[in-house]
């Protein structure tokens, strides 16, 4: 069967929904639109057990379209406001967030902090740690990258290590790190997972039309390849549907420079 | 043994923005209530940056008032979970600041921050923790660790209590006694502030006698007890640009204006001039008045 037309920005939401499978009753977080209509679409289809947000504070069972709408377009089943975020989702394990860093490593921790020169004095300030610290320490996290490159993906450490990662010299001794649990790293050219040697980055899958060296270019550590890499799995039209209705402004349109199509091969 | 004459003493924290910030000192450590740009005590924001006051220490969940309180040299060091101003991401003038280098920063996971809060507030020189470990947020703010005395024995940061000199917290409704309603989907970590602080000036878009007389079927609503206030301050239109629902959302083009001060030359001069000006009429008239402010939508996020 032949996938129906689709966006390479709606492959990647399908990719990112699938990031929650099987997660359990867990809060679902995906910041920004890929992420957030990847989360969405996750408990529209195959996991309706996820907690998610309008956004603001309240809990709703039917994923709040993104984009502008009517304020009360919402129809709250529970309360989850920041004022009791850490104590509910956060410390207690209880969420898997997708978010995009400006730096990833080899040993996946991630910046989000700034960019060059020194904490006394950056460069080009970011937004800082953020809830990064909590978040990696504490529970599920998956990355989306909308432009992979070694620019991203950078050799040697980060510039400011605003997550937990898998490096080994910095695991504090006597500290407990078993809540550590970075899942997948969704980009615009493949799937990549944890499941190399002491948690390496490995090639999950590549999207329509990538090859593996170019991936390999696009990285600046050695990313571990377990033979031939599957085809990402494109949008089902059931899908393709869902996607419409949560994003009514198309605002998934815009993230990707010049909106290209899912199938490039 | 006689009776003690009967007299009727009165009980009344009210006061103005100008009197409550000429009760802070130079050096002082002040927290601001709020989260981002919202539910920001701006009118009180606003009586500081019109004072001589300087080398303030900031604690807060940082949105327009960092930058505006560090464009104006009232600032020594700022303690942050992050300064954002939501659809403008990185709030322009803490931007400049940082990039300029010589602030002074303690920048903090979000959650280790209302940790410190609630250390304070219950009078601990610490929380444990493990958020921080791994990451460079542990030398930058220089953490030290502490060992569970339990048979675990694991290893966790210490989050050192906050503790503030006095915090400033806009509420919806308040009485002369100090009683408060804070309505809205979220009230973030105000409470926390409020216990976290030796003293602490609400700000309210409507000040009441008493509110179990005007308003006891919010009751609810109060979020922290009236003995944590010292001083009220009426102040409509008290949180504007920043949102403060039910009663109005944020002026994006409002906070637009300010964000694009901070490119132009001589910006911030500007800004203060003609929008902080010389008293909160002033701001509210430019601003379009408060009925404009009430018509304000909501955000969608």
């Amino acid at each position: 069967m032949t996938a129906p037309d689709h966006t390479l920005a709606e492959l990647l939401i399908v990719a990112c929904s699938e990031l929650y499978r099987d997660n359990g009753e867990i809060v679902a977080t995906g910041i920004g639109p890929i992420p957030r209509l990847g989360a969405s679409l996750a408990k529209s289809t195959h996991a309706p057990e996820l907690l998610m947000t309008d956004g603001e504070a309240f809990l709703v069972e039917d994923p709040v379209p993104i984009g502008p709408r009517d304020y009360e377009d919402r129809k709250p089943a529970g309360y989850l406001p920041f004022s009791r975020y850490f104590d509910s989702a956060v410390w207690t394990g209880k969420r898997h967030a997708v978010v995009s860093p400006i730096q990833i490593d080899r040993f996946g921790q991630m910046n989000l902090s700034y960019i060059g020169g020194s904490f006394e004095k950056p460069k080009v300030q970011m937004l800082g740690a953020r809830g990064f610290p909590g978040n990696t320490i504490h529970h599920i996290n998956s990355m989306f990258v909308p432009a992979h490159s070694t620019r991203i993906f950078v050799p040697g450490e980060v510039d400011s290590v605003s997550s937990v990662g898998y490096n080994p010299a910095r695991r504090l001794a006597g500290a407990d790190f078993s809540g550590v649990d970075l899942r997948f790293i969704v980009t615009n050219l493949c799937v990549m997972d944890f499941g190399g040697p002491d948690h390496a980055i490995r090639l999950v899958s590549l999207h329509d039309g990538v090859s593996v060296d170019e991936v390999k270019a696009a990285t600046g550590f050695d990313l571990i390849v377990d033979g031939t890499p599957p085809t990402t799995a494109a949008p089902t039209g059931e899908q393709l549907e869902i996607i419409a209705r949560l994003d009514p402004h198309n605002i998934r349109a815009t993230v990707l420079k010049g909106n290209p199509s899912g199938k490039r091969g | 043994m006689g009776f003690r004459s009967v007299t009727t003493k009165t009980f009344d924290k009210r006061t103005t923005a100008d009197a409550v910030i000429g009760k802070l000192r130079d050096g002082m450590t002040i927290g601001i209530g709020g989260w981002g740009p919202r539910r920001k005590p701006m009118a009180l924001v606003r009586a500081l940056l019109r004072s001589d006051l300087k080398d303030l220490t900031i604690v807060t969940y940082g949105g327009p008032e960092v930058g505006m309180l560090l464009a104006a040299g009232k600032v020594r060091k700022v303690i942050y979970g992050f300064v954002s101003l939501d659809a403008i991401p990185l709030e322009p003038y803490f931007r400049k600041a940082r990039e300029a280098g010589g602030l002074e920063v303690l920048e903090l996971d979000e959650g280790m921050l209302q940790w410190g809060l609630k250390a304070a507030a219950l009078r601990l020189p610490f929380l444990p923790t493990r958020v921080g470990l791994g990451t460079d947020v542990f030398e930058q703010g220089g953490f030290k660790t502490v060992a569970s005395p339990y048979g675990d024995g694991e290893v966790l940061l210490a989050m050192p209590a906050i503790p503030l000199d006095f915090a400033l917290i806009h509420v919806h409704r308040a009485d002369r006694m100090g009683n408060s309603q804070a309505l809205g989907p979220d009230t973030y970590y105000d409470d926390w502030f409020a216990k976290a602080a030796k003293e602490v000036a609400i700000s309210a878009e409507e000040v009441v006698d008493r509110l179990d007389h005007s308003y006891p079927e919010d009751a609810k609503a109060n979020l922290f007890e009236r003995c944590f206030v010292q001083h009220v301050v009426e102040a409509p239109g008290g949180a504007h640009p920043t949102s403060m629902p039910p009663a109005y959302g944020w002026d994006m083009a409002a906070l637009k204006a300010y964000a694009a001060s901070a490119a132009e030359e001589g910006g911030w001069d500007r800004y203060r001039d003609e929008k902080v000006g010389p008293d909160e009429a002033h701001y509210l008239a430019q601003a379009g008045g408060i009925e404009a402010i009430s018509k304000l939508p909501f955000p969608i996020f």
